[in-house]
């Protein structure tokens, strides 16, 4: 298939990252959030993450600014994706909210387009179960940063078909990723597991166990992890991780996903991660 | 050659040794020490580290300028921000 245009719905952290993963790699992506500032902030952080890309990442392209800004497309009308050959949703980590933008996007995407699903912990059937093409939904997992990244985790729904995950695939060939294909359940393999990592690493803190530093520093060069749970939940956001237990909590109907009281009070508190400058961790602006 | 360093130098790395120790949980940090073969930050750091700079020290890291060796090391980025600047390298 040939990618002219992928719709990407939602411009927070990771559509961000998807964004740049296809403008790097010559593919116009129309971009929806819901207020001008999201998406005029959100091309910012894009034309960041391109102009640094060079410095983390030989293989990348290197593309100008101005070739940049002709494959983004910023709007807030979702029929904008009409003429997409893909869709990316990325929307907030809440089910009401997802279920309402896959009815609308149902009523404005060609019927044989596909929709990836980029969620952390719902189900992919769950998500399929809005739409009347369950067959077009997969799943994928996308990590953070995303244009960085390797390898993805693609869900296949219960109704996903082999032509939609073919499709995927061929869209990742594109941007030089690898997909690990998994089944569906709530949080697939990744966060079932990584939030558990996360959590308890919460807990521990909150237990005055260990400082955050050395929490992190224990499956740094403990475990021979690349980042600890706490930084990690940082560079995700907390919000996120939180609304992620909160899904596998209900979702499964098991304690052991219910979220650290202290993880909740830093997002009330704001304190959401290196997106707000504080979170387990304080960030220099920059 | 003899390495000299001026006061302009100093400043610099004062100032980018302050920014690198506000935002890791070390002690202290050597002249030379490599920022990310030690792990002391991760690759994402470089962003923040070159966007610092380019604030701080009034310069713009070029396409050319895009090599994680101009920031290895507090050693690396003031020789960077010192070439950028016309000061002279020690």
């Amino acid at each position: 298939m040939e990618f002219r245009q992928i719709g990407v719905l939602g411009a927070g952290n990771i559509g961000v990252g998807v964004v740049t993963d296809l403008v790097l790699h010559g593919i116009t992506a129309v971009i929806v959030d819901i207020s001008q500032e999201i998406l005029r902030r959100a091309q910012a952080e894009v034309l960041k993450n391109i102009r640094f890309a060079p410095a983390l990442s030989k293989t990348l392209p290197r593309v100008t600014k101005e070739e940049a800004s002709s494959r983004m497309v910023l709007t807030t009308d979702l029929k904008a994706v009409s003429t997409c050959d893909f869709v990316i949703e990325n929307v907030t980590e809440d089910w009401q909210t997802k279920k309402q933008v896959y009815e609308n996007l149902e009523r404005v995407a060609p019927p044989e387009v596909c929709f990836g699903a980029n969620t952390s912990c719902i189900s992919i059937t769950q998500i399929a179960g809005a739409t009347r093409r369950p067959a077009n939904v997969v799943g994928i997992h996308l990590m953070n940063p995303v244009h960085l990244k390797p390898t993805v985790e693609v869900i296949r729904g219960f109704h996903t078909s082999d032509r939609t995950i073919e499709i995927l695939l061929q869209l990742f060939s594109r941007l030089s990723k690898d997909a690990i294909l998994v089944e569906d359940m709530p949080g697939f393999v990744s966060n079932r597991i990584s939030h558990l990592f996360m959590n308890e690493a919460a807990f521990v803190l909150q237990d005055r166990v260990a400082t955050a530093e050395k929490i992190d520093s224990i499956f740094k060069k403990c475990f021979g992890h690349k980042m600890g749970p706490l930084e990690t939940a940082d560079l995700i956001g907390l919000d996120t991780v939180m609304r992620s237990l909160d899904v596998l909590y209900e979702s499964f109907q098991d304690p052991k996903y219910r979220c650290c009281p202290l993880l909740r009070k830093l997002v009330h508190a704001g304190h959401l991660g290196r997106k707000s400058g504080k979170g387990f961790y304080v960030y220099p602006e920059g | 050659m003899t390495s000299v360093t001026t006061a302009a130098e100093s400043g610099i790395k004062e100032a980018v040794k302050r920014f690198i120790l506000s935002s890791v949980n070390i002690p202290d940090l050597g002249d030379d020490d490599n920022l990310f073969e030690t792990g002391i930050v991760n690759s994402l750091f470089a962003v923040q580290l070159m966007t610092f700079v380019e604030k701080t020290f009034a310069i713009e890291v070029e396409m050319d300028d895009l090599d994680i060796e101009n920031f290895k090391s507090l050693n690396a980025t003031v020789a960077f921000v010192s070439r950028k600047n016309g000061h002279r390298v020690a």
